[in-house]
C-alpha cells in the first residue's frame, strides 16, 4: 500500500506568546496568497507553536523563513469522522487498539464533514490500520 | 615582526620594576606640588612624597573613583591647560553623568605606542588592512584603533560602527584582514553577513578579530572563533586610561599590561586591600606616564585577576585575566551576588539557544525575580511543546546551577532581542528599592 500519499506536510511555527504574534504570521501567508485549509495553536509558559495546514507548505516554509520565524514541517494525517455522536470515538479507538498514540490532534471542518488531523508517533503504522478498519483517510492532494 | 619594541616588552622584571619605581616618584612629586586636587587628597592620607621609598609604597597613596572625574567635570582635575591639549574625549555618560579626558601630544603618542605594541603582539603588521568598526567620534574605541593600527604600517579601514551590509562589502573589497570592533558587532556582522550569502570563513580574508569594550567569555571566543574562521582577541581600556590600550598577546592568555605605562594593582573592592597575584578583585590603575589627566591608584570597577609570571611570548609585563565582571554591574539577587558574564558563560554551552540573552529583573513581593530571555535557535524548533519545555527547563536548570539563584527562562523567536551596535545593555533592572 502506498502510504505517503497519505502522509500531509504540516507548518509549523514557533511563536511567543504577546499580542500581535498571530497576526504577523496570518499576514505573511496573506501576502504570499496563501490559503490557511486547517489550524491550531499550542500554547506552554510564554511560548506557543502554531500548526496550519496550507495549500503551499514550501512556499508558506520560505516566506516565514526569511521573515525570521523558527519554522518545521511535520508529518500529520487526516481522517474523515462521521459529523455524528461517537464519531471521534471509532478513529480514536482504532488507534488505541493498534498502540499508536496520538501526540496532538484538532479538527477541520472539511469541504464533504468533519476531518481530524492527527500527529502520531507511528505515522505508518496509523496509515495502515486506519484504511484496514475501513474508515477513509484524506489524500495530501486533497491540501496541496 | 614580533615585538614593536623588545627593549621594553621582553625587559627583566627588576629593571621593569625599577623603571616603574622612578616614574611614580616623579609623578607624585609633580602631582603633590602642582596639583591642588592630589595635594588635598594625599594631605587627608597623611602621606607625602618622600614616604614613597619603594615600589610597594603605592599602597600608602589614596584611590581615585570615576565620582572625583564626575565631581569635578568637566575639567577642574586636568593638569595640563587648554592650549596644551591637542584632544578630547567623552564617556557615554550612560551610567551617570559623562567624564571628560583631556589628552597632550604626549598623551596621544604614549597611546599610539601602548596599541602599537599590542598590535604587534597580535602579529598584525604592514600589509594588513584592519577594518576599524569601533564608533569613531567622542567615544575612544574608533580614534584609539585608527592611530595604533597606521603606526603599525597596516592600512586602516575606518568603517565605524553601522551600516552593516557595506561593512561586509567593504571587508570582501578591500581584503580586511582584522577586524575591531565590540564583540557583539562582530556576531551581528557575522548574522548579516549570513543573510547576505556571505562566508566569512571563505568569501573574505579576515583573520583576526581585536573585540572589546564590553564584557565576554571564553566560551563565546570558541563560537565566534569557529563560526568565522578568526582568531579573536580581546582588548582592553576604558577612556579614563586614554581609551582602548591593552591586549592579549597570541597566547590568549590575558592583558599585557605595560609596566612603564601601568602599574596595575588588584584590590579588594569592600577593603580596599591588596590581593595578591592570582586572587580576584578589583583592577586599580596608575597611569604612570599621562600629562593632562593623570591617574593614582584609579578603581576602574573591572573585576578580573593578575598573572605576573613570563609570558610564554616571551613579554615580561605583567597580565589581567579577561574582565570577570564590573563592581557596578553586579546584581544582587537575593542577596546573592550575580555578573551578567556568568549567565553568558552557561548559555554558551547550551546549543539550542543562541549567543544573546536579556535579564530582567524585578521585585515580586518580597523577592527578586530574575528572568532570563533567551531566543530559540533555528536548528533547534520542535513542533513537539514537550520537547520546548525541556529546553526551557534545561537553561532555568544550568543557569540555577551555576548562578545559585532561580532564574525563570522565557523562549523568544530568533532575532527577536535587541542587537547592540556599540555596548551591549542586557539587563532591565526593574527593581526600585
Amino acid at each position: 500500500m502506498d502510504t505517503q500519499k497519505f502522509v500531509i506536510r504540516q507548518i509549523s511555527i514557533f511563536s511567543e506568546n504577546r499580542p500581535g504574534r498571530l497576526a504577523a504570521i496570518a499576514h505573511a501567508l496573506g501576502e504570499e496568497k496563501i490559503n490557511i485549509l486547517a489550524f491550531s495553536i499550542a500554547e506552554a509558559n510564554g511560548f506557543g507553536v502554531v500548526r496550519a495546514l496550507v495549500d503551499h507548505p514550501e512556499r508558506a516554509h520560505d516566506k516565514l523563513l526569511s521573515l525570521g520565524f523558527n519554522v518545521a514541517f511535520t508529518d500529520v494525517i487526516a481522517v474523515r469522522m462521521k459529523d455524528q455522536p461517537g464519531g471521534l470515538y471509532e478513529v480514536a479507538k482504532i488507534l488505541g487498539d493498534a498502540g499508536v498514540n496520538i501526540e496532538y490532534s484538532y479538527a477541520y471542518s472539511g469541504k464533504e464533514g468533519a476531518v481530524l488531523i492527527l500527529r502520531v508517533d507511528q505515522v505508518e503504522e496509523a496509515i495502515k490500520k486506519i484504511k484496514n478498519s475501513g474508515a477513509t483517510l484524506l489524500e495530501r492532494s486533497v491540501f496541496h | 615582526m614580533k615585538s614593536w619594541d623588545p627593549r621594553i616588552e621582553e625587559m627583566p622584571k627588576e629593571d621593569l620594576q625599577k623603571m616603574q619605581y622612578k616614574l611614580l616618584k616623579s609623578l607624585v612629586y609633580r602631582l603633590y606640588s602642582f596639583s591642588p586636587f592630589y595635594h588635598d587628597r594625599m594631605k587627608e592620607q597623611k602621606v607625602h612624597p618622600d614616604d614613597i621609598r619603594e615600589l610597594s609604597d603605592v599602597k600608602k597613596l589614596p584611590f581615585m573613583f570615576k565620582r572625583d572625574l564626575r565631581d569635578n567635570y568637566p575639567d577642574k582635575i586636568f593638569t595640563s591647560t587648554q592650549e596644551e591639549l591637542v584632544r578630547y574625549h567623552v564617556s557615554s555618560g550612560t551610567t551617570g553623568k559623562p567624564t571628560v579626558v583631556g589628552y597632550t601630544q604626549n598623551d596621544l603618542n604614549t597611546w599610539t605606542t601602548s596599541l602599537a605594541r599590542a598590535l604587534t603582539s597580535l602579529g598584525l603588521g604592514r600589509g594588513d588592512v584592519i577594518q576599524v568598526s569601533y564608533g569613531y567620534g567622542l567615544f575612544t574605541g574608533g580614534l584609539g584603533l585608527h592611530y595604533g593600527a597606521e603606526r603599525i604600517g597596516a592600512t586602516v579601514l575606518p568603517t565605524s560602527v553601522g551600516n552593516t551590509e557595506r561593512q561586509i562589502e567593504l571587508m570582501q573589497d578591500l581584503g580586511a584582514t582584522a577586524i575591531a570592533c565590540t564583540p557583539s558587532y562582530l556576531l551581528h556582522i557575522g548574522e548579516v553577513a549570513e543573510k547576505m550569502g556571505v562566508d566569512i570563513k571563505k568569501d573574505t580574508k579576515l583573520r583576526t578579530g581585536i573585540l572589546g569594550a564590553e564584557p565576554w567569555t571564553d566560551r563565546m571566543r570558541t563560537r565566534i572563533e569557529d563560526w568565522l574562521g578568526i582568531k579573536a582577541y580581546d582588548i582592553y581600556g576604558t577612556s579614563e586610561l586614554s581609551g582602548p590600550m591593552f591586549t592579549e598577546c597570541m597566547e590568549q592568555k590575558g592583558f599585557h599590561i605595560w609596566s612603564d605605562i601601568a602599574l596595575v594593582e588588584i584590590i579588594d573592592p569592600q577593603t580596599g586591600e591588596h590581593l595578591e597575584s592570582g586572587q580576584k578583585g578589583e583592577l586599580t590603575i596608575t597611569i604612570l606616564q599621562k600629562e593632562a589627566l593623570p591617574m593614582i591608584r584609579y578603581r576602574i570597577g573591572d573585576i578580573t585577576t593578575m598573572d605576573d609570571d613570563i609570558c610564554a611570548c616571551g613579554r615580561t609585563h605583567p597580565r589581567i585575566q579577561r574582565i570577570q565582571g564590573r563592581v557596578d554591574d553586579m546584581l544582587i539577587i537575593r542577596g546573592i551576588n550575580v555578573f551578567p558574564s556568568q549567565i553568558e558563560y552557561a548559555l554558551m554551552a547550551i546549543p539550542e539557544v543562541g549567543q544573546h540573552f536579556q535579564i530582567v529583573v524585578e521585585r515580586k513581593g518580597a523577592l527578586d525575580d530574575m528572568l532570563v530571555r533567551v531566543e530559540l535557535t533555528k536548528g533547534s524548533f520542535s513542533d513537539k511543546i514537550n520537547d520546548l519545555m525541556q529546553v526551557q527547563q534545561t537553561v532555568e536548570h544550568r543557569l540555577r546551577n551555576s548562578l545559585n539563584v532561580n532564574v525563570n527562562v522565557e523562549l523568544v523567536e530568533p532575532g527577536s532581542l535587541p542587537r547592540f551596535e556599540g555596548k551591549a545593555k542586557r539587563v532591565i533592572d526593574k527593581r526600585s528599592l
